[in-house]
Protein backbone atom coordinates (compact mmCIF):
# COMPACT_ATOMS: atom_id res chain seq x y z
CA UNK A 1 0.00 0.00 0.00
CA UNK A 2 1.34 3.54 -0.64
CA UNK A 3 2.26 5.98 -0.22
CA UNK A 4 5.46 4.09 1.02
CA UNK A 5 7.42 6.88 2.67
CA UNK A 6 4.61 8.66 4.82
CA UNK A 7 2.93 4.90 6.17
CA UNK A 8 6.30 3.54 6.55
CA UNK A 9 9.07 4.66 8.86
CA UNK A 10 11.60 5.07 6.08
CA UNK A 11 14.61 7.21 7.23
CA UNK A 12 15.63 10.81 6.30
CA UNK A 13 18.34 9.68 4.58
CA UNK A 14 16.54 6.94 2.17
CA UNK A 15 14.28 9.68 1.75
CA UNK A 16 16.37 12.14 0.24
CA UNK A 17 18.03 9.10 -1.96
CA UNK A 18 14.60 8.88 -3.39
CA UNK A 19 14.41 12.55 -3.96
CA UNK A 20 17.49 12.62 -5.56
CA UNK A 21 16.66 8.71 -8.08
CA UNK A 22 12.98 10.88 -8.90
CA UNK A 23 14.53 14.09 -10.16
CA UNK A 24 16.95 12.09 -11.55
CA UNK A 25 14.30 10.39 -13.99
CA UNK A 26 12.75 14.15 -14.47
CA UNK A 27 15.68 15.84 -15.60
CA UNK A 28 16.40 12.44 -18.16
CA UNK A 29 12.82 12.77 -19.14
CA UNK A 30 12.72 16.23 -19.56
CA UNK A 31 15.98 16.87 -21.51
CA UNK A 32 14.77 13.91 -23.57
CA UNK A 33 11.60 15.47 -24.84
CA UNK A 34 13.71 18.80 -25.16
CA UNK A 35 12.99 21.03 -22.50
CA UNK A 36 16.63 22.12 -22.17
CA UNK A 37 15.63 24.54 -25.41
CA UNK A 38 14.46 27.42 -25.03
CA UNK A 39 13.43 27.93 -28.14
CA UNK A 40 11.80 24.86 -28.73
CA UNK A 41 9.60 25.59 -25.51
CA UNK A 42 8.87 29.10 -27.09
CA UNK A 43 7.43 27.11 -30.51
CA UNK A 44 4.28 26.04 -27.95
CA UNK A 45 3.06 29.27 -28.28
CA UNK A 46 3.87 30.38 -31.78
CA UNK A 47 2.74 27.05 -33.35
CA UNK A 48 6.17 25.54 -35.07
CA UNK A 49 6.64 22.75 -32.21
CA UNK A 50 4.42 21.82 -29.67
CA UNK A 51 6.07 19.48 -27.99
CA UNK A 52 5.25 21.24 -24.44
CA UNK A 53 1.38 20.34 -24.62
CA UNK A 54 2.31 16.61 -26.44
CA UNK A 55 4.72 15.97 -23.24
CA UNK A 56 2.66 18.02 -20.47
CA UNK A 57 -0.88 16.53 -21.29
CA UNK A 58 0.37 12.92 -22.16
CA UNK A 59 2.45 13.29 -17.92
CA UNK A 60 -0.52 14.64 -16.59
CA UNK A 61 -2.82 11.66 -17.88
CA UNK A 62 -0.27 8.87 -17.70
CA UNK A 63 -0.04 9.84 -13.53
CA UNK A 64 -3.53 10.79 -13.26
CA UNK A 65 -4.74 7.02 -14.77
CA UNK A 66 -2.02 5.54 -12.36
CA UNK A 67 -3.49 7.25 -9.20
CA UNK A 68 -6.99 6.50 -10.61
CA UNK A 69 -6.07 2.94 -11.12
CA UNK A 70 -4.09 2.55 -7.93
CA UNK A 71 -6.98 3.96 -5.75
CA UNK A 72 -9.44 1.54 -7.59
CA UNK A 73 -7.26 -1.37 -6.92
CA UNK A 74 -6.35 -0.19 -3.40
CA UNK A 75 -2.59 0.13 -3.96
CA UNK A 76 -2.90 3.75 -2.97
CA UNK A 77 -4.33 5.46 0.20
CA UNK A 78 -5.62 8.69 -1.60
CA UNK A 79 -5.91 10.83 1.96
CA UNK A 80 -2.71 10.63 2.28
CA UNK A 81 -1.55 12.53 -1.54
CA UNK A 82 -1.18 15.80 -1.68
CA UNK A 83 -4.15 17.96 -3.27
CA UNK A 84 -2.69 21.39 -4.44
CA UNK A 85 -4.17 23.81 -2.04
CA UNK A 86 -6.76 26.35 -3.89
CA UNK A 87 -6.25 30.12 -3.00
CA UNK A 88 -8.15 31.19 -6.05
CA UNK A 89 -6.85 34.97 -6.13
CA UNK A 90 -3.26 33.72 -5.78
CA UNK A 91 -3.60 30.81 -8.11
CA UNK A 92 -4.56 33.16 -10.70
CA UNK A 93 -2.24 35.91 -10.37
CA UNK A 94 0.43 34.13 -9.57
CA UNK A 95 -0.60 32.15 -13.35
CA UNK A 96 -0.64 34.86 -15.09
CA UNK A 97 2.70 36.37 -13.61
CA UNK A 98 4.23 32.77 -14.56
CA UNK A 99 2.78 33.30 -18.15
CA UNK A 100 4.46 36.27 -18.56
CA UNK A 101 7.78 34.83 -17.43
CA UNK A 102 7.42 32.04 -19.44
CA UNK A 103 6.87 33.97 -23.03
CA UNK A 104 9.73 36.41 -22.47
CA UNK A 105 12.15 34.30 -20.55
CA UNK A 106 11.63 31.06 -22.72
CA UNK A 107 11.86 28.46 -19.90
CA UNK A 108 10.14 27.78 -16.49
CA UNK A 109 11.89 26.60 -13.32
CA UNK A 110 11.99 22.78 -13.89
CA UNK A 111 13.23 23.33 -17.52
CA UNK A 112 15.98 25.90 -16.25
CA UNK A 113 17.40 23.85 -14.60
CA UNK A 114 17.65 20.88 -16.86
CA UNK A 115 18.71 23.21 -19.62
CA UNK A 116 21.58 24.79 -17.35
CA UNK A 117 22.47 20.76 -17.16
CA UNK A 118 23.59 20.56 -20.76
CA UNK A 119 25.29 23.98 -20.75
CA UNK A 120 22.24 26.15 -22.03
CA UNK A 121 23.76 30.07 -20.84
CA UNK A 122 20.26 31.99 -21.35
CA UNK A 123 19.04 28.81 -18.79
CA UNK A 124 21.84 29.90 -16.85
CA UNK A 125 20.49 33.86 -16.58
CA UNK A 126 16.91 32.65 -16.01
CA UNK A 127 17.82 30.44 -12.66
CA UNK A 128 19.47 33.87 -11.32
CA UNK A 129 16.68 35.65 -12.59
CA UNK A 130 14.37 33.38 -10.81
CA UNK A 131 16.33 33.69 -8.15
CA UNK A 132 16.47 37.43 -7.79
CA UNK A 133 11.99 37.07 -8.43
CA UNK A 134 12.15 34.84 -5.44
CA UNK A 135 13.85 37.32 -3.01
CA UNK A 136 11.73 40.12 -4.01
CA UNK A 137 8.44 38.49 -3.29
CA UNK A 138 9.96 37.57 -0.19
CA UNK A 139 10.99 41.49 0.74
CA UNK A 140 8.02 42.90 0.05
CA UNK A 141 6.01 40.00 1.27
CA UNK A 142 3.88 42.03 3.90
CA UNK A 143 2.69 43.76 0.29
CA UNK A 144 1.38 40.54 -0.77
CA UNK A 145 0.27 38.74 2.08
CA UNK A 146 -3.32 39.54 1.70
CA UNK A 147 -3.53 38.43 -1.64
CA UNK A 148 -1.56 35.64 -0.94
CA UNK A 149 -4.24 34.30 1.94
CA UNK A 150 -6.96 35.45 0.15
CA UNK A 151 -10.10 33.50 -0.79
CA UNK A 152 -8.73 29.99 0.83
CA UNK A 153 -11.01 27.08 -0.78
CA UNK A 154 -8.59 24.23 0.74
CA UNK A 155 -7.95 21.37 -1.53
CA UNK A 156 -10.22 21.71 -3.63
CA UNK A 157 -10.71 18.98 -6.60
CA UNK A 158 -11.85 19.40 -9.95
CA UNK A 159 -14.09 16.86 -10.09
CA UNK A 160 -16.10 17.83 -6.92
CA UNK A 161 -15.83 21.63 -7.92
CA UNK A 162 -17.99 21.11 -11.14
CA UNK A 163 -19.98 17.35 -9.32
CA UNK A 164 -18.66 14.55 -11.51
CA UNK A 165 -16.75 11.98 -10.56
CA UNK A 166 -13.22 11.55 -10.88
CA UNK A 167 -14.07 8.94 -13.50
CA UNK A 168 -15.25 11.06 -15.76
CA UNK A 169 -13.20 13.81 -15.30
CA UNK A 170 -10.25 11.60 -16.40
CA UNK A 171 -12.26 10.72 -19.84
CA UNK A 172 -13.03 14.47 -20.16
CA UNK A 173 -9.58 15.60 -19.77
CA UNK A 174 -8.31 12.70 -21.92
CA UNK A 175 -10.73 13.60 -24.69
CA UNK A 176 -9.75 17.67 -24.45
CA UNK A 177 -6.47 16.13 -24.54
CA UNK A 178 -6.86 14.15 -28.27
CA UNK A 179 -8.68 17.76 -29.39
CA UNK A 180 -5.82 19.60 -28.83
CA UNK A 181 -2.99 17.21 -29.89
CA UNK A 182 -4.75 16.72 -33.52
CA UNK A 183 -5.31 21.00 -33.67
CA UNK A 184 -2.17 21.31 -32.66
CA UNK A 185 -0.37 18.60 -35.10
CA UNK A 186 -2.06 20.93 -37.31
CA UNK A 187 -0.94 23.85 -36.28
CA UNK A 188 2.94 22.84 -36.55
CA UNK A 189 2.22 21.56 -40.28
CA UNK A 190 0.98 25.13 -41.03
CA UNK A 191 3.21 27.00 -38.96
CA UNK A 192 5.92 24.79 -39.79
CA UNK A 193 9.77 26.23 -39.59
CA UNK A 194 12.60 24.73 -41.12
CA UNK A 195 14.74 27.44 -40.11
CA UNK A 196 14.14 27.05 -36.32
CA UNK A 197 13.08 23.34 -35.94
CA UNK A 198 16.86 22.60 -37.90
CA UNK A 199 18.78 24.49 -35.29
CA UNK A 200 17.29 23.07 -31.80
CA UNK B 1 14.02 18.06 -41.39
CA UNK B 2 14.78 13.51 -41.28
CA UNK B 3 17.41 14.48 -38.65
CA UNK B 4 15.84 17.41 -36.51
CA UNK B 5 12.51 14.73 -36.31
CA UNK B 6 15.09 11.85 -34.69
CA UNK B 7 16.86 14.12 -32.49
CA UNK B 8 14.39 13.80 -29.83
CA UNK B 9 12.41 11.67 -28.05
CA UNK B 10 8.88 10.78 -29.71
CA UNK B 11 6.82 13.68 -27.63
CA UNK B 12 4.32 11.20 -26.45
CA UNK B 13 7.07 8.76 -25.50
CA UNK B 14 8.54 11.17 -23.27
CA UNK B 15 5.26 12.24 -21.68
CA UNK B 16 5.01 8.82 -20.66
CA UNK B 17 8.16 8.55 -19.45
CA UNK B 18 7.56 12.02 -17.33
CA UNK B 19 3.89 10.08 -16.32
CA UNK B 20 5.46 7.45 -15.09
CA UNK B 21 8.43 9.15 -12.99
CA UNK B 22 5.63 11.55 -11.43
CA UNK B 23 3.58 8.62 -10.43
CA UNK B 24 6.16 7.07 -9.12
CA UNK B 25 6.71 9.94 -6.72
CA UNK B 26 3.36 9.92 -5.78
CA UNK B 27 3.26 6.18 -4.98
CA UNK B 28 6.56 6.21 -2.77
CA UNK B 29 6.03 9.76 -0.95
CA UNK B 30 2.42 11.03 -1.50
CA UNK B 31 3.51 14.31 -3.69
CA UNK B 32 4.29 14.83 -6.95
CA UNK B 33 7.61 16.95 -8.92
CA UNK B 34 8.98 19.98 -7.71
CA UNK B 35 11.15 22.95 -9.16
CA UNK B 36 10.42 26.21 -7.47
CA UNK B 37 10.05 25.14 -3.91
CA UNK B 38 14.29 24.12 -4.20
CA UNK B 39 14.90 27.52 -5.90
CA UNK B 40 12.86 29.27 -2.76
CA UNK B 41 15.35 26.97 -0.63
CA UNK B 42 18.50 28.62 -2.24
CA UNK B 43 16.91 32.21 -1.29
CA UNK B 44 16.09 30.97 1.91
CA UNK B 45 19.53 29.41 2.54
CA UNK B 46 21.52 32.34 1.76
CA UNK B 47 19.19 34.98 3.19
CA UNK B 48 19.15 32.61 6.64
CA UNK B 49 23.30 32.88 5.95
CA UNK B 50 24.11 36.62 5.48
CA UNK B 51 21.67 37.12 8.22
CA UNK B 52 20.09 34.66 10.47
CA UNK B 53 18.30 37.58 12.40
CA UNK B 54 16.98 39.28 9.59
CA UNK B 55 16.22 35.83 7.98
CA UNK B 56 13.52 35.07 11.14
CA UNK B 57 12.57 38.39 11.09
CA UNK B 58 10.82 38.14 7.91
CA UNK B 59 7.22 37.06 7.30
CA UNK B 60 7.83 34.95 4.21
CA UNK B 61 11.59 33.14 4.73
CA UNK B 62 10.98 32.67 8.33
CA UNK B 63 8.38 30.17 7.60
CA UNK B 64 10.85 27.82 5.31
CA UNK B 65 13.81 28.12 8.83
CA UNK B 66 12.94 25.50 10.93
CA UNK B 67 15.74 25.03 13.86
CA UNK B 68 18.83 23.64 13.43
CA UNK B 69 18.09 22.12 9.46
CA UNK B 70 19.48 23.53 6.99
CA UNK B 71 17.01 24.38 4.48
CA UNK B 72 19.02 23.09 1.86
CA UNK B 73 18.81 19.29 3.44
CA UNK B 74 15.10 19.49 1.81
CA UNK B 75 13.08 17.17 -0.45
CA UNK B 76 12.73 19.80 -2.98
CA UNK B 77 16.51 20.13 -2.85
CA UNK B 78 17.63 16.87 -3.31
CA UNK B 79 14.95 16.10 -6.09
CA UNK B 80 16.40 19.57 -8.33
CA UNK B 81 19.53 17.91 -7.81
CA UNK B 82 18.67 15.00 -9.46
CA UNK B 83 17.25 17.10 -12.44
CA UNK B 84 20.48 18.79 -12.66
CA UNK B 85 22.44 15.21 -12.81
CA UNK B 86 19.72 13.20 -14.76
CA UNK B 87 19.62 16.45 -17.52
CA UNK B 88 23.15 16.61 -18.17
CA UNK B 89 23.00 12.45 -18.13
CA UNK B 90 20.70 12.60 -21.36
CA UNK B 91 22.65 15.71 -22.65
CA UNK B 92 25.27 13.28 -22.52
CA UNK B 93 23.71 10.13 -24.04
CA UNK B 94 22.11 12.01 -26.72
CA UNK B 95 25.59 14.56 -27.09
CA UNK B 96 23.89 17.64 -26.62
CA UNK B 97 26.33 18.72 -23.72
CA UNK B 98 27.70 22.27 -25.54
CA UNK B 99 27.81 26.21 -23.97
CA UNK B 100 25.13 27.86 -26.33
CA UNK B 101 23.00 30.59 -25.95
CA UNK B 102 19.53 30.04 -27.31
CA UNK B 103 17.12 32.75 -29.30
CA UNK B 104 16.51 34.92 -32.42
CA UNK B 105 18.74 35.75 -34.95
CA UNK B 106 16.45 39.00 -35.20
CA UNK B 107 17.94 39.89 -31.47
CA UNK B 108 21.21 40.07 -29.96
CA UNK B 109 22.77 37.91 -27.07
CA UNK B 110 22.52 41.16 -24.71
CA UNK B 111 19.02 41.47 -25.24
CA UNK B 112 18.24 37.73 -24.82
CA UNK B 113 20.33 38.34 -21.30
CA UNK B 114 18.23 40.39 -20.00
CA UNK B 115 15.00 38.87 -21.16
CA UNK B 116 16.06 35.62 -19.53
CA UNK B 117 16.85 37.77 -16.50
CA UNK B 118 13.06 39.10 -16.67
CA UNK B 119 11.57 36.45 -17.49
CA UNK B 120 13.05 34.48 -14.79
CA UNK B 121 12.89 37.27 -12.31
CA UNK B 122 8.79 36.95 -12.79
CA UNK B 123 8.47 33.46 -12.82
CA UNK B 124 10.39 33.23 -9.56
CA UNK B 125 7.94 36.10 -8.40
CA UNK B 126 4.81 34.45 -9.23
CA UNK B 127 5.91 30.96 -8.55
CA UNK B 128 5.83 31.64 -4.71
CA UNK B 129 2.54 33.84 -5.09
CA UNK B 130 1.00 30.99 -7.09
CA UNK B 131 2.22 28.16 -4.28
CA UNK B 132 4.36 26.63 -7.50
CA UNK B 133 5.29 26.54 -10.64
CA UNK B 134 4.24 24.48 -13.99
CA UNK B 135 5.48 21.15 -12.24
CA UNK B 136 4.61 21.61 -8.60
CA UNK B 137 1.47 23.79 -9.29
CA UNK B 138 0.48 23.07 -12.74
CA UNK B 139 1.43 19.38 -13.48
CA UNK B 140 1.12 17.19 -10.49
CA UNK B 141 -1.89 19.77 -9.43
CA UNK B 142 -3.53 18.11 -12.71
CA UNK B 143 -2.56 14.58 -11.54
CA UNK B 144 -4.48 14.49 -8.70
CA UNK B 145 -7.47 16.43 -10.37
CA UNK B 146 -7.26 19.23 -8.20
CA UNK B 147 -8.80 22.45 -9.37
CA UNK B 148 -5.63 24.76 -8.35
CA UNK B 149 -3.45 22.33 -10.62
CA UNK B 150 -5.92 23.49 -13.76
CA UNK B 151 -6.51 27.15 -13.05
CA UNK B 152 -2.93 27.68 -12.73
CA UNK B 153 -1.88 25.77 -15.50
CA UNK B 154 -4.87 27.78 -18.02
CA UNK B 155 -3.72 30.59 -16.47
CA UNK B 156 0.35 30.57 -17.20
CA UNK B 157 -0.57 29.35 -21.20
CA UNK B 158 -3.44 31.40 -20.95
CA UNK B 159 -0.88 34.53 -20.63
CA UNK B 160 1.80 33.03 -22.47
CA UNK B 161 -0.96 32.87 -25.70
CA UNK B 162 -1.57 36.33 -25.07
CA UNK B 163 1.14 38.04 -24.92
CA UNK B 164 3.10 35.65 -27.57
CA UNK B 165 2.58 38.21 -30.33
CA UNK B 166 4.11 41.21 -28.91
CA UNK B 167 7.35 39.25 -28.16
CA UNK B 168 7.32 37.52 -31.55
CA UNK B 169 11.10 38.92 -32.17
CA UNK B 170 12.63 37.30 -29.81
CA UNK B 171 11.71 33.72 -30.69
CA UNK B 172 10.57 33.52 -34.45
Amino acid sequence: MGPIIPLFEISEEINLLIAFLIGLGFGFALEQAGFSSSRKLAGMFYGYDITVLKVFFTAAITAMLGLLFMNYLGMIDMSIVYVNDYFMSSAIIGGIIMGAGFIIGGFCPGTSVCAAAIGKIDAMYFIGGSLIGILLFGQTYPLWEKLHNAQHLGSLKLSDSIGVSDGILGLLVIAAAVVMFWVGEMAERRFKREDINNEI
Amino acid sequence: MEKTANKYMNPYLAGLMLGVVLLASFYLTGRGLGASGAMRSVVVSSVNTVSHDYAETSNYFSKYISGEKSPMKSWLVLEVLGVLVGGFISGAFSGRLNFKLEKSPKITSKKRIYLAIIGGALFGFGSQLGRGCTSGAALTGMATLSLAGYVTMMAIFGTAFALAYFFRKNWI
